[in-house]
Formats: structure tokens, sequence, C-alpha cells
């Protein structure tokens, strides 16, 4: 099956991404400098009624592809990297609930109430003591009849306040194993959150990914089925890498389009003559298309392995897609530093039309985020026994 | 083999818990078996039963017990008899 023609026939989706997008590039700088949520640009998502497309026409929704959600991802990307990275995390979350809540009735029901409400679904993961180490968990669910309640020492959750619900993980039972994890979907009115941390940030300023004390109660029943580690495995990982590099992709694109606006008022101002800083905006769209091409593979990757849970759970799967994270988290580092030395001063200085500052500070996240150290730990215990793929055609 | 099994996860799974305590078809990963753990696992089964495991079986499913760890080794030990 050829790449597109896994992207919806909806040409409506493209079109709705690109109306929010322009809103998203409106307040980009805004909500860059002062460090806040892109108010404007999530509303406009939900206008768009982009927040429920992943969910099958079944419960409501419209089928999405992952493919067309990173396409999504990509679009915002150029615009707002913190809008996009929040569209991203979202569809992250609601991958979990498409993939494996079908087969509980609380969850259906809450896949249908998410197309039909637009709710912004927010991660915890991340814990006080555990780091990014998200198949650990110290807090634990307590489970008392009916009623599950939950304490996290959360350090990170993005744009917690503004969500209507947080999908938080913890270890399934006080004696569980510290790899023995469920994950639990706590709706607005049935948490509290108590501020332990600031987004002060280089960039992607406005996730707003504050730390928290996260306190809920709720019915048990909202505790996922499957255990976690079949939920990292066979959708978590591979969303977030690809819908992450989505959006990586989009900051290192408009980085290039605007390295590219000034060779071309460079070259009409020379009448004709080539810039000096072209060869370096050549090398910048030469790393550009292999960051793209990549991504494109592992979206091919997934899609294939999607309806076989033991492609989904194996090492070779894992291993391609966090390929894919580090290599377009480390690659669009290099290209905004080629664009930067395009535009030059232009592009060093805020306010320009050729501006990287933001661009560079947010793609600095990329690394960090799920430390490339730790997926590259990974992957090397998983090359003790997996061979690599070595073939061309996979 | 269950005996073999059981000697190699006492040495290399660091489980929490004792390995004697386990049943055959306990859940390894709920016993609290790491994703690390588990690499080192494999590789110690493939040192005692000289064996390779093959891509398709490294997965979550092959070693989420003692039980299917022994199906996957015979799996791969008949496989190899045949060839
Ligand atoms: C923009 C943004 C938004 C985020 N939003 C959320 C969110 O909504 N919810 C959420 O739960 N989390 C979120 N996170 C957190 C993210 O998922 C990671 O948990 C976090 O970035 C890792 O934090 P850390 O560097 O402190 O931790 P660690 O993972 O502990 O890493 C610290 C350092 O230790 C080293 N290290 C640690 N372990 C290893 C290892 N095994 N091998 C080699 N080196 C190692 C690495 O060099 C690393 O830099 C977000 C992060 C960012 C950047």
């Amino acid at each position: 099956m050829s790449v597109v023609a896994l992207a919806s026939e909806t040409p409506s989706l493209i079109d709705r991404a690109q109306r929010v997008a322009a809103i998203a590039a409106r307040h980009a700088d805004e909500v860059d400098r002062e460090g806040r949520f892109p108010y404007e640009a999530v509303a406009a998502m939900k206008t768009e009624a982009l927040l429920g497309i992943q969910v099958p026409p079944s419960h409501g929704g419209e089928g999405a592809s992952l493919l067309d959600i990173a396409n999504i991802c990509a679009t915002l990307g150029q615009a707002c990297a913190a809008s996009a990275m929040v569209f991203a995390m979202h569809h992250i979350k609601a991958s979990s609930l498409v993939e494996h809540g079908e087969e509980s009735a609380w969850h259906s029901g809450f896949m249908r109430d998410t197309v039909k409400h637009q709710y912004l679904l927010a991660s915890a993961t991340t814990e006080g003591g555990i780091g990014g180490n998200l198949r650990n968990s110290i807090c634990a669910i307590e489970i008392d009849g009916p009623i599950c309640r939950l304490t996290k020492d959360a350090t990170v959750i993005s744009y917690a306040t503004e969500a209507d619900a947080i999908l938080i993980t913890s270890r399934a039972n006080k004696d569980a194993a510290p790899g023995d994890q469920v994950m639990t979907a706590f709706l607005r009115h049935q948490y509290t959150l108590e501020k332990t941390n600031d987004w002060d940030t280089l960039g992607m300023r406005g996730t707003c990914s504050e730390g928290f004390l996260f306190k809920g109660e709720a019915p048990a029943e909202q505790i996922f089925p499957k255990p976690f580690a079949e939920i990292a495995a066979q959708s978590m990982l591979a969303t977030s890498h690809l819908l992450w590099s989505g959006v990586w992709y989009g900051i290192a694109a408009d980085a290039v389009a605007r390295a590219q606006s000034f060779v071309r008022a460079a070259a009409r101002k020379a009448q004709g003559q080539v810039p000096p800083g072209a060869s370096h905006l050549a090398e910048a769209v030469n790393l550009l298309q292999l960051v793209k091409s990549n991504l494109l593979t592992g979206l091919k990757t997934y899609e294939d392995a999607r309806a076989n849970p033991d492609k989904l759970s194996s090492m070779a799967f894992a291993i391609a897609m966090n390929n894919v994270k580090i290599a377009s988290s480390e690659t669009i580092l290099e290209i905004i530093h080629r664009a930067l030395m395009v535009c030059g001063i232009l592009g060093y200085k805020n306010g320009t039309p050729y501006s990287l500052g933001r661009h560079l500070r947010d793609a600095h996240s990329a690394r960090l985020m799920i430390s490339n150290d730790r997926i590259l730990g990974n992957t090397a215990t998983m090359l003790l026994v997996q061979k690599p793929d070595l073939s061309l055609l996979g | 083999m269950n005996e073999t099994i059981r000697a190699i996860l006492r040495k290399l799974a660091n489980l929490p818990v004792a390995v004697e305590d386990l049943t055959d078809d306990a859940d390894l990963y709920a016993a609290g078996l790491s994703s690390f753990a588990s690499v080192q696992v494999m590789l110690g089964i493939e040192e005692s039963f000289d064996i390779e495991f093959p891509d398709n079986l490294l997965n979550r499913k092959s070693f989420a017990s003692i039980q299917a760890i022994e199906a996957t080794v015979r799996q791969i030990v008949k496989a190899n008899e045949a060839a």
C-alpha cells in the first residue's frame, strides 16, 4: 500500500487544519514570549472539530489515520510549535482510547463524549523520582470496591489546568511491581491539582507543562482494562514518536521556508546572482527531505503493524519507532542551524520575517522529550538479541 | 527444561519475588520483569539451549510466563531439528 493511500479521502481535514494554523501563527510569538496557553488555536481546533477525528465513525468520529493526524501536526508545527504539540499530545492519548478502549463500556462512552464535547486530553506519565522512564511508577492506584483513588507527584503535565481529562499511569495496586502499571482516565471534576513546578523554559513555552500533585477519585471502571505495558507498546510509544516527529518536522519546515524567502529576496536584489547563503539552504532542504522520508516510513511501518498486536509489541517495531524519534529530533536542530546561517543576523533577531529564535528554542525540547540517551540505551539493549533490519524493502 | 528456565530466571530476571513462588502460567511482567531483564533472560536462554530467537518470536508474548518461554524454546528446537 502506498503511503498516500493511507491518508484520508476527506480533503476537509487539511483545510480545517490550515484554518487553525492561520490562527495559531498569529499568536505564536505572544504565546512564546508570555509562556501562555495557546487559547485561540485550541479553541479553533475545537471549532473545527479536530479533537475527535481519530475516533472511529462507529463512535461518532471520523476514523482519521495516524498519517492524517501527523500531517495536521506538521501543518500546525509550521505555525506554532506549542499549539501543534498540544494537538499531538491530545491525539497520543486519544490513540490509547481508540486502540484499547473499545472493549470497555465506560471507555467507549468516553470516546463518544470526546468527539461530542471536543474534550482536550492530557497525559501524566512523568513522576518525581522516575523521570522519563514511563514504564515504571512509584505511585499506586487504590481500589476500594467500586471506587479508585490515586495521588501522584506528576512533575510534568502539559496544559493540565486547561484539559477536560487526564490519562495517568500508576502501579496496578499497592503491592504491584514498579513495571506492573495501569492507566486511568480521570475527568476534570474528579481530581485536584496542586501546583509544584513552574514551566519557565527555553522553548515549547506555550505547552504550560507545569508540575502538580495530582489527587483523583473516580469509579474504578475508568481504569483501562489492558495493562499499561501493552498500551505503551501497542499505541503510546509509536504514536508519541510519530506525532512528535510530525510537529518537529513542521518546525524545521518553517525554518526552511524562512531561509528560502531570505535567499529569494537576496537573489532578486542581486539581479539573478546566487546569494552566498544558498548552499546552506540546499543542505537544509536535503536534511528536511531525510526527516520527511524517515517519518513517512515510520508511519507506514505503524499502519502495516497496526492490525497485528504481536508485531506491535515486537522488538523490531520498537527499534524502528525509536529510530524515527532519534533521527527527527537530532536532524531538525541541524536544519534550523543551517537556516540560521542563511538568514544571518535577521534570523538571530526577534521580530523579523526571518526570525528563527523561537524555532531553535522549541526544537531543543525534542531530544529531551523522553531523553535520547534513554531511548538509545533501550535500543542498545534490544540489539543484544534483535538483529537490525538490513533489507532495503523491509 | 522447566527447571533450567527457572534457574535462568533466578540468575538473570532480577525479580522482586522468589522464582519458586511463581506458577508456570504467572505473568512475569506483572511479577516485575523489566524489559532490560527480559533481554538478559533471552540471552541466558539462547546460551543454555544453544538456540537463536528468530525475529518473529522476539515479542512480549514469548516471554510472558515460564510456560510461554518453554513453548517458545520447544518451537525453536523443533524447527531446528526439522531443518
Ligand atoms: C514540551 C514537553 C512536554 C511534556 N509534556 C509532558 C506531559 O504532558 N506529561 C508527562 O508525563 N510528561 C511530559 N513531558 C516529560 C517527558 O515526557 C519526559 O518525561 C521528560 O522530558 C524527561 O525528563 P528528565 O529529563 O527530567 O528525565 P530523565 O528521563 O530521568 O532524564 C534525565 C537525564 O538522565 C539521563 N538518563 C536517564 N536515564 C537514562 C538511561 N536509562 N540511559 C541513559 N541516560 C539516561 C539522560 O541523559 C537524561 O537527559 C514533557 C516534556 C516536554 C519537553
